[in-house]
C-alpha cells in the first residue's frame, strides 16, 4: 500500500512500486502515478468504442460522436462547458480511433475535480444539440476536404486500402463526406447508448496529486456509471496477406512534392514478434538520422527531407512501412532504393553493432520519453491496453537485450516479403 | 552542421547520441538558431563536447552542401504543398519592405538553388562564435560542476569578430494591404496580420492579453501545447455563427516588431468579406468598450496553466531559458506572469486602438482555384 504522505516515485520509469492500479466495481480501471514536482495534472484514458463499430454506410459515426460529446449535455450547454474549462486554463478533448475512443485532459492540480466533472458529464449525458451537430459537420467536412488535398494522407489512405482490402483497417476512421452528411441526432444518440459505458474504460492520472486521493475522486465521479445496454466489442476479422506486390498513384493537382509509402502489415502489439520487429524497424528507418533508409535516401542520395520507417503498435496487424517525401521526378529512384533496402533487411542479419546500438537506444531513451506527465500517462494506458503488466518498463531492458539478430531477421522475413509489398504514392501529375 | 567534424565525423554523432538514448536536433527561427539535445543526466558531457567542437570545427564539404541542398529543397517543396504556407509567405512578403522578416526562414527556392559553400561557411564563421552564443542547461546536475565543465570546454574558444550591425528599420505601413493567393484545394483561408510590438515592449504583454480575449490563450513555447479557444470573442462570433470553421491567433516573440496574426478557415457558405466585416466589428467593440476585469483575470490564469504545462519537461525548461535570452533575458521569463497580471482594461483598450487598425494590417486570402481532390 502506498502511504499518502511523503510519497515520491523511486524510479524514473513507472513500475508496480509507484503506480496505483485499481479496478472499480463497474469495470473501470484507474491508474495513477504521482509527480509532486508538477503543479498540473494529466487525465487521459480510453473506452472500447471506435470505427470498428461503424457500418460501411455510417463510417465516421464513432469519430463524429466522440467529437460531439462536449457540445452540450444535460447539465451544461456548449458555452457553459467551455467557459468552465477555459476559465481554468484547462483542456479536455475526445478523439475517435479504430478500436478506441480516447480522451485527454489537463489542468492545474487545483482544478482536477472540475476536469473530471466535465469528463463525466460529456461521457454520461451528451445531448447532441442539432445546431451543434451542424457546426461540427461543417468542421469535419472541411477537414475531409483538406484531407483530399493532402499528399501524405492520400498516400496513407491508398496504402491502407490495398494492404487491408476487405478488412476494417482499410477504412478511414473519419469516414467520407457522403457518410458524414447522413449523421443525425438520432443515429448519434443510439450509437452512444449502444457503445458508451464503463466496461473496458481505463483512466490514467499523472501529476501533483496523491494516488489515493486521485482514486477516490475518480470513484466519486465514475463509480456508479452503469450501462446494461453496452454492446460487446466486435472481434477483429483475420487479415488476409497479399498474394503479390501492388502499387497505386494518386494525382493531386498543384502540389510540389509527392509522398510515398512502401510496406505492408506488421505484427500485432501482443505478438512475440513485436519487439524484435520494433527493434529491427529502428535499424531500418529510425535510429540516428532515420536509420538505413534515412542514410540511403536522404543522406547519400539527397532525395528527401524525410525518409523513415514506422511500425504501428496496434491490437491487430498495423502497418509496417517506409515513408518519404520526394520531388515527383525522384519517385522511381526513391522507391527503388527503399525496396532494395527492404530486400537487404529481409535477407541478411543486421550487424552486431547495429543491434547493440539500437538496443542501447531503446533502453536509454525510455526515461526521456517519460519526462512529462503526458508521457507517463500514455505509457500507463499503453501497458493497460495491451495487458503488458505494471512491471513492463522495469523488465523492458532485459527483454530488449534478449533480442538477437536472428529474431530480427525472422520477423523481417515473416512480415516484410519484398514480393508482397504495397507502394502508394500521392503527388502532382508527372511531367512527360 | 550535422555533417560532422574531424573529431566527430559524419554519422558518428547521430549514432553515439542515439546509443545513449539521447535526442538531438536543431531549428532556425527568424531571429535565432538553436541546437538542442536531451540526454540521460549522466551522459550530458558528450553533447557539450560535441557543441564546443562544432562551434569551431565545422567542415562544410562541398559534396555535403550539394546533398543537403536537395534535401532542403525537398523540405521546401513539402511546405509548398500546404495552402497555409503559401498564404503565410505571401503575407510576410507584403508586410515588410526592408526587414528580413519578409522572408520565410527556409528561404526562397531561388536562394536554395544559388547558395554555395562559401556563403554557408561565411555565415558559420560570422555567427557561430562565443560572443553570439547562449548555452542553456537544465536537469539533474550540480550547477557549479556544470559551469566548470562548460568553462573548460567553451572558455578557450576565441571570440569571433564583432557581429555585423544590420540596419533593418522598417518604414511604417501607411495603408491597409490586401492580397489573394490562389492554389489547389477546396478550402479558403483568411489571415489578418497586424504589425505588432517587439517582445521587449510593454505593449507586447498587453497585446498578449488582448489576443487571449480575441482568439484564446496561446503558448509562446514552441514545444508546448495549448488549450481550446471556444469562449474567445472571435470563436463565438465567427465559428459559433458558422461564418468560419476555425479561428486561431497569436503573437510571436521576436527581437524586432513582427506580426500579430488571426487566421480563419472560411465556412463554405461564406465569403472572406463577410468575415472581415465581423472581425472589424469585434475589434471595434474592444476598442470602444473596456473589457471586464474578470476576463483579464481569466487570461492570466490561462497563461499560468500554460506555463505549468510547458515547464513540465526538462527539454522545455532549457528551451524557455534560451528562448527568453534571445530577445531579452531570463528575467523576461520569470516576470512574464506578473507582467500579464499588471495589465488593466484601459491598457487593453489603448493597445487595441494602437495596433488593430486597418491601415496597420495585411489581409491575405487563400482562394482555391477549383481543382478537386485526389484522383487515381
Amino acid at each position: 500500500m502506498i502511504s499518502r504522505k511523503g510519497y515520491r516515485p523511486t524510479n524514473s520509469v513507472p513500475g508496480p512500486e509507484d503506480v496505483t492500479r485499481v479496478k472499480l466495481d463497474n469495470g473501470i480501471v484507474v491508474l495513477v502515478r504521482p509527480n509532486f514536482n508538477s503543479p498540473s495534472v494529466v487525465v487521459t484514458g480510453g473506452l472500447n468504442v471506435g470505427s470498428l463499430q461503424d457500418k460501411d454506410e455510417t463510417l465516421g459515426l464513432s469519430d463524429f460522436v466522440a467529437s460531439a460529446l462536449m457540445r452540450g449535455n444535460q447539465t451544461k450547454d456548449f458555452n457553459q462547458v467551455y467557459d468552465k474549462l477555459e476559465s481554468a486554463g484547462a483542456s479536455l478533448g475526445f478523439s475517435g480511433g479504430t478500436h478506441t475512443t480516447g480522451f485527454n485532459g489537463k489542468s492545474l492540480v487545483e482544478d482536477i475535480e472540475l476536469l473530471l466533472g466535465l469528463l463525466k458529464e460529456s461521457l454520461f449525458t451528451p445531448t447532441f444539440p442539432e445546431d451543434q451537430i451542424e457546426k461540427l459537420r461543417a468542421l469535419v467536412l472541411t477537414g475531409l476536404a483538406m484531407r483530399s488535398q493532402s499528399t501524405g494522407e492520400q498516400a496513407a489512405m491508398a496504402f491502407d486500402n490495398i494492404v487491408y482490402h476487405g478488412h476494417p483497417y482499410s477504412r478511414p476512421d473519419e469516414g467520407y463526406p457522403e457518410t458524414v452528411r447522413e449523421f443525425t441526432k438520432e443515429s448519434m444518440t443510439n450509437f452512444h447508448a449502444d457503445h458508451y459505458g464503463p466496461k473496458g474504460m481505463r483512466i490514467a492520472i499523472v501529476g501533483g496529486i496523491d494516488p489515493d486521493e486521485a482514486v477516490d475522486i475518480v470513484k466519486s465521479f465514475f463509480g456508479d456509471w452503469q450501462n446494461p445496454s453496452q454492446k460487446e466489442v466486435p472481434q477483429l476479422p483475420p487479415w488476409q496477406p497479399l498474394g503479390e506486390s501492388k502499387s497505386v498513384r494518386k494525382e493531386i493537382l498543384g502540389k510540389s512534392q509527392s509522398d510515398l509509402i512502401v510496406g505492408t502489415a506488421g505484427p500485432k502489439r501482443s505478438s512475440p514478434d513485436f519487439l524484435p520487429a520494433a527493434l529491427g524497424n529502428s535499424i531500418l528507418g529510425q535510429f540516428g538520422m532515420m536509420g538505413r533508409v534515412g542514410e540511403i535516401v536522404r543522406e547519400q542520395a539527397g532525395l528527401a527531407y524525410y525518409a523513415n520507417s514506422s511500425l504501428s503498435s496496434s491490437i491487430g496487424p498495423g502497418p509496417w512501412s517506409v515513408s518519404a517525401g520526394v520531388n515527383p521526378k525522384n519517385e522511381d529512384q526513391a522507391v527503388e532504393l527503399i525496396k532494395k533496402e527492404l530486400t537487404r533487411f529481409g535477407s541478411e542479419l543486421v550487424d552486431e553493432e547495429e543491434l547493440e546500438d539500437n538496443q542501447a537506444n531503446f533502453i536509454g531513451r525510455t526515461p526521456l520519453s517519460l519526462e512529462s506527465n503526458i508521457g507517463v500517462a500514455a505509457s500507463l494506458l499503453h501497458i493497460e491496453k495491451h495487458q503488458l503488466g505494471l512491471d513492463y518498463y522495469i523488465r523492458y531492458p532485459e527483454r530488449i537485450r534478449a533480442i538477437t539478430r536472428e529474431d530480427i531477421l525472422i520477423a523481417a522475413q515473416k512480415y516484410l516479403d519484398p514480393e508482397k509489398m504495397v507502394t502508394a504514392i500521392a503527388g502532382p501529375p508527372l511531367q512527360e | 552542421m550535422f555533417k560532422g567534424t574531424d573529431a566527430f565525423p559524419n554519422g558518428v554523432l547521430d549514432k553515439t547520441i542515439s546509443r545513449d538514448g539521447g535526442y538531438w536536433n536543431a531549428m532556425t527561427y527568424m531571429d535565432w538558431t538553436t541546437y538542442f539535445s536531451t540526454m540521460p543526466a549522466d551522459k550530458g558531457e558528450l553533447i557539450l563536447r560535441v557543441e564546443a567542437d562544432r562551434m569551431q570545427n565545422g567542415i562544410f564539404a562541398s559534396e555535403d552542401v550539394d546533398s543537403e541542398r536537395s534535401v532542403i529543397i525537398a523540405e521546401r517543396e513539402g511546405n509548398e504543398n500546404s495552402p497555409m504556407f503559401r498564404l503565410d509567405e505571401a503575407v510576410q512578403a507584403a508586410a515588410y519592405q526592408k526587414h528580413a522578416y519578409q522572408y520565410e526562414v527556409i528561404g526562397s527556392m531561388e536562394d536554395l538553388e544559388r547558395i554555395n559553400r562559401e556563403d554557408l561557411y561565411t555565415h558559420y564563421k560570422t555567427y557561430y562564435v562565443p560572443n553570439n552564443a547562449v548555452i542553456c542547461v537544465a536537469g539533474d546536475f550540480e550547477t557549479e560542476a556544470m559551469i566548470k565543465q562548460i568553462k573548460d570546454l567553451f572558455g578557450s574558444i576565441p571570440r569571433g569578430p564583432e557581429l555585423p550591425i544590420v540596419e533593418q528599420a522598417e518604414p511604417k505601413q501607411k495603408e491597409e494591404k490586401r492580397l489573394t493567393v490562389k492554389g489547389p484545394g477546396e478550402t479558403p483561408f483568411l489571415r489578418a496580420s497586424y504589425h505588432a510590438p517587439e517582445t521587449t515592449s510593454e505593449d507586447f504583454f498587453i497585446l498578449t492579453v488582448l489576443d487571449s480575449l480575441l482568439t484564446g490563450a496561446s503558448n509562446l513555447n514552441l514545444f508546448g501545447g495549448g488549450i481550446s479557444n471556444k469562449t474567445s470573442l472571435l470563436y463565438k462570433e465567427l465559428v459559433q455563427k458558422e461564418m468560419a470553421v476555425s479561428v486561431a491567433g497569436g503573437l510571436q516573440a521576436t527581437i524586432d516588431p513582427f506580426l500579430y496574426s488571426i487566421v480563419m478557415t472560411i465556412h463554405p457558405n461564406h465569403q472572406p468579406e463577410d468575415l472581415i466585416t465581423v472581425l472589424d466589428q469585434q475589434i471595434e467593440s474592444v476598442q470602444n468598450k473596456l473589457p471586464e476585469k474578470s476576463a483579464l483575470a481569466r487570461a492570466v490564469k490561462q497563461a499560468r496553466a500554460l506555463f505549468a504545462y510547458g515547464s513540465e519537461s526538462i527539454t522545455n525548461q532549457a528551451f524557455w531559458l534560451g528562448f527568453s535570452e534571445m530577445f531579452d533575458d531570463y528575467d523576461w521569463f520569470t516576470s512574464y506572469l506578473d507582467q500579464l497580471a499588471a495589465v488593466t482594461p484601459q491598457d487593453v483598450q489603448r493597445i487595441a486602438r494602437k495596433y488593430l487598425r486597418p491601415e496597420n494590417r495585411i489581409l491575405g486570402i487563400y482562394l482555391p482555384d477549383g481543382n478537386g481532390g485526389a484522383q487515381e
